[in-house]
């Protein structure tokens, strides 16, 4: 019985790390790739090492970018873009989450059902009326219709903070009521500063999303120089340009490393996220 | 009494005070919009020029006139409803075998829930061109193992070019993984030891036990997954561009097409319309079958 045990052990490990490093496969790909120098990338395609080890002249290549706007212009939009928006999630999600666990008011069953439902309409649905509208606005190439709208939270976040405020115990809100606070300083003394994990996953979401974000920057920036990652690294498979494998490697493995950073160093609050929203959705 | 009512009105006001960040986006970003693009899908509208009412003039040739729309449909849901199922199915699949007791689980996890971090980016997306090009990776190991020199087009080849993109997204199941081993660790343990009392093996509990009673969690990944299907649009825009012959035109593909492409507003509302109405009826399809194969556990008595 204890030997069978083992073997099973022995088998249920050998077969995990085979499929996942089958899984990994592409991504190790991508970065030995990286190092590879343009001859070498198709004389010796599928190899996840390369001949130079540590060779980074791709980097330095990728790095020139497009044009005269280099990668250190498109990181810098893309930081600006996505820590705003961050920002503008984490301002208020939890704000209106309380509003729908801990107060009462007529029609709160509907706007709450609207909440969930809206949860399931996908953006790509509304790009072309929004387009439309930010047009009108004359906000079309600029950041505005990237960061202006994530200052009202999306449903996710406010589900997200939901979950979480739901799980405090009403005595506080009690307590605070009988020391004399209103229902907004019990929010903002009480219940705010217990709710900071909640935060931090939606501002980790709410970052890497925008990060990754392709489609909204393809429809809504124009010029070069305001364009994220996302859209930079489109202009490697631009069939206009003479395309640089090696850099366009080097820039993929860049524009993947802040996503990879979070994951590494917040994966507790990215799988909290995932389940508490999943699994009571 | 007077004051009762006005104490009532505070507590109302209070609420919608709370909630009003998101009314307003609501409002602003969602309502409108919607209402905008159901007024515009009834004209022709370039951006330029005024918008044209034409009444249902652009549904009208959308359904019966427009082939590029009905095989963008069709390449779809075909999209769809083969690489979710792929996708929901490893996902279940590893996440029974994390959920057992065993050494590393933490490094495991991480490592297959890492492909859906970044799968859905560009960078991954450019990537995948270069994996199945005819001088790729996988052209490059398969001439290896058959010793001749194979450079099959994979993603120029009408026939495999949408089991690029299908294997693609089939490859990132990490988030529906992590939420069925949540919902596994649910299910009480106590069902499994009455059922190997009963003599059951292994098969026998998970589809008597763990199918049935992770069915609700089973439920939540495919409403979102298939939504999430139906939206597909960087993968296609990058990896194969929607070629070979449309091969690969998903349907947001299509719609971003007429719209910024040609500048066919008013269609590409009606496009847009008819999509809304489509997840929402296979939505409402799911809701209502899943009386049929979703288990709640508070409906019945032990």
């Amino acid at each position: 019985m204890k030997a069978k045990n083992i073997y099973g052990s022995i088998l249920y490990h050998i077969i995990i790390t085979t499929l996942g490093l089958l899984m990994l496969y592409p991504i190790l790909w991508m970065i030995a790739s990286s190092f590879k120098d343009n001859t070498e990338i198709f004389s010796n395609a599928h190899s996840l090492i390369s001949a130079k080890l540590l060779n980074i002249r791709n980097y330095i290549e990728g790095w020139k970018g497009f044009g005269d706007v280099t990668f250190a212009v498109y990181f810098k939009n893309s930081l600006i873009i996505s820590s705003v928006s961050a920002i503008g999630q984490v301002l208020l999600s939890g704000f209106v989450a309380y509003g729908f666990a801990r107060t009462k008011f007529i029609g709160k069953k509907i706007l709450f059902g609207l909440v969930i439902v809206t949860m399931l309409i996908p953006r790509q649905i509304l790009m072309v009326p929004q387009y439309i509208l930010f047009n009108k606005l004359g906000w079309i190439n600029s950041f505005k219709p990237l960061i202006l709208p994530n200052f009202f939270p999306l449903p996710f976040f406010i589900f997200l903070c939901l979950q979480f405020i739901q799980g405090l115990p009403i005595e506080l809100d009690e307590a605070a009521k009988i020391d004399g606070c209103g229902k907004y300083s019990i929010y903002f003394r009480i219940i705010l500063p217990n709710i900071k994990p909640a935060l931090i996953t939606c501002f980790i979401f709410s970052f890497y999303w925008t990060w990754q974000d392709f489609l909204s920057p393809l429809i809504y920036i124009e010029s070069n120089k305001l364009y994220p990652v996302s859209l930079a690294l489109k202009m490697f498979s631009d069939p206009s340009s003479v395309t640089n494998w090696g850099a366009m490697f080097a820039m993929s493995t860049l524009s993947v490393a802040p996503a990879f950073i979070i994951f590494l160093f917040f994966q507790r609050y990215l799988v909290e996220g995932i389940t508490t929203t999943g699994i009571k959705g | 009494m007077r004051k009762n009512i006005s104490n009532k009105f505070y507590d109302n006001l209070t609420g919608y005070v709370f909630i009003s960040p998101w009314l307003i986006g609501f409002i602003a970003f969602m309502l409108v919009p919607l209402i905008v693009s159901l007024y515009y899908s009834f004209t022709e509208y370039d951006m330029l020029s005024q918008a044209k009412w034409v009444g249902i003039k652009n549904y009208i040739n959308i359904l019966s006139d427009d082939d590029t729309f009905w095989s963008s449909l069709k390449t779809t849901f075909f999209y769809t409803f083969v690489a979710i199922p792929f996708r929901l199915i490893f996902a279940l699949l590893l996440a029974v075998l994390f959920s057992q007791k065993r050494k590393f689980l933490g490094v495991y996890r991480a490592i297959y829930y890492l492909p859906s971090i970044i799968g859905g980016s560009v960078a991954v997306s450019l990537i995948w061109r270069q994996l199945f090009s005819s001088r790729g990776a996988l052209n490059s190991f398969l001439s290896l193992l058959l010793g001749i020199d194979y450079r099959k087009a994979w993603i120029g080849s009408p026939d495999t070019a949408i089991w690029t993109i299908i294997l693609l997204a089939a490859w990132q199941f990490g988030s529906p993984m992590l939420i069925f081993v949540a919902g596994l660790k649910q299910i009480p343990i106590n069902l499994y030891e009455a059922a190997i009392i009963d003599g059951s093996n292994w098969w026998h509990k998970f589809f008597k036990i763990t199918l049935p009673m992770l069915s609700p969690v089973i439920f939540f990944n495919l409403v979102v997954q298939l939504i999430n299907g139906f939206m597909m649009f960087t993968e296609a825009f990058i990896v194969t561009g929607g070629g070979p012959f449309n091969k690969t035109l998903v349907y947001v593909l299509y719609v971003f097409r007429r719209c910024f492409t040609y500048y066919e507003m008013g269609y590409g509302c009606a496009l847009s319309w008819i999509l809304l109405i489509m997840v929402g009826i296979v939505t409402l399809i799911i809701f209502k079958s899943s009386k049929y194969w979703v288990y709640y556990e508070s409906r019945s008595d032990f």
